[in-house]
């Protein structure tokens, strides 16, 4: 996988075929918890994105830089989550300093990213595939491109779910599931894709 | 405590406030691993590794941990348990870490380990939070074995890798693959739901 081709295809498979949330179970948590509305799922796509392209980028040199030269690459799981919530507190005070209107959008959705597992897995998983540090910016990004996408249609099925009569024990989480069940598999569609 | 305390706290761990299915923390683990039961049954025994490790250390330095930086502290103390399953598993099983594979790095980030450590572990004496770990522990393991076994009974044809139907069964693929996991999950969840309401019902009555 060399140069803009290459590019492409890391960004459509992690956008679409091997999507985070419906086909790796990546960042399932905030998937479930901020979907009921279209405009906070919005919101919480751009503050991951924004932290997810950071952190991958970040992680990476932190990998190939500091562990790898120390030979202590058994310390990746403790340096990633740290450089993940250093790096969820410094947007946020930059955010607020810098950008207070965002900052006021993005408000709560911030802090609970630094425990969104989506972050660490894509840190995680650039470094297991080995990707450059070009390709982990594009994973990174299409990742998060790919966690917004599904969080946005799923938040606007669940719009829709309220206003329709479901029956009493499967109301809230239950129908919510099957719903992600019914996306997941038309995501499937995309996997002849590449 | 007494040992009734101590009861209360594991009941609690896996029927009433069951991570899974009550609270709903652990989603992702939980939908990803439980293609198998045997691999429910290690994501459960690796998870209630971290969750005992890191809730007993917490509760033993809960006095010197200042509250504003106990978030930070509490992922260091998870994040080293969490590198000591890593290992643990890489050398003695290493079938098993192949099979979970990232998830096992990202217990670290599994809401329930957090979860307990800010609400019971920094509030709670050591035993508490030894016991609260083990019931949490096991009503995640319980809830993992539970729709693992579901999905690889209908899309595998077996359960602990015994093949369960003859040769003329068609396993159902779709289930052990990500809309599964999600269906699965879901229908597991409204039979919960309609349960408890009934047997709700059923006091209610009972009462008049």
């Amino acid at each position: 996988m060399e140069g803009f081709t290459g590019i492409m295809l890391i960004l459509l498979s992690s956008i679409l075929v091997n999507n985070f949330v419906l086909s790796r179970f990546l960042g399932v948590c905030p998937f479930l918890g901020v979907s009921k509305r279209v405009e906070t799922a919005l919101g919480m796509g751009f503050a991951v994105t924004f932290v997810m392209a950071l952190a991958s980028v970040i992680s990476y040199l932190v990998h190939y830089y500091i562990l790898v030269p120390l030979n202590i690459e058994y310390m990746q799981t403790i340096a990633f989550i740290l450089v993940i919530a250093a790096l969820v507190q410094l947007v946020e005070m930059a955010l607020q300093k810098l950008v207070p209107s965002l900052y006021k959008a993005l408000g709560v959705y911030l802090p609970l990213i630094t425990t969104n597992c989506a972050v660490l897995g894509v840190a995680i998983i650039n470094i297991t595939k080995e990707f450059t540090l070009i390709q982990t910016l594009f994973n990174g990004v299409g990742a998060a491109i790919g966690l917004t996408l599904a969080i946005v249609l799923f938040a606007g099925i669940r719009e829709r779910l309220e206003l329709s009569n479901v029956p009493e024990a499967m109301k809230g989480f239950p129908i919510a599931l099957i719903s992600a069940g019914l996306m997941a598999m038309a995501f499937l569609g995309f996997q002849g894709l590449i | 405590m007494s040992k009734q305390k101590a009861l209360t706290i594991l009941r609690n761990g896996i029927f009433d406030e069951n991570p899974i299915f009550r609270l709903m923390l652990g989603m992702c683990p939980m939908l990803a691993v439980t293609t198998a039961a045997v691999n429910g049954i290690g994501m459960g025994a690796a998870s209630m590794f971290v969750l005992i490790g890191s809730n007993v250390v917490i509760a033993l330095l809960r006095n010197f941990i200042p509250p504003k930086i106990r978030i930070p502290a509490f992922i260091v103390i998870i994040a080293t348990f969490v590198t000591l399953v890593q290992f643990l598993l890489k050398a003695y099983v290493p079938a098993l870490d192949k099979s979970l594979g990232i998830f096992i790095p990202l217990i670290v980030v599994n809401c329930i380990i957090l979860g307990r450590a800010e609400a019971f572990a920094s509030k709670n004496t050591v035993w508490r939070s030894f016991v609260d770990a083990i019931g949490m522990g096991l009503g995640f393991t319980v809830a993992l074995v539970i729709v693992a076994s579901i999905r690889e009974i209908i899309g595998n044809g077996t359960i602990f890798d015994i093949a369960l139907f003859g040769d003329r069964f068609e396993p159902a693929l779709i289930m052990v693959g990500a809309p599964g996991a999600f269906i699965t999950l879901g229908l597991v969840l409204a039979l919960i739901n309609h349960i408890s309401k009934k047997r709700r019902q059923r006091q209610t009555r009972g009462v008049r």
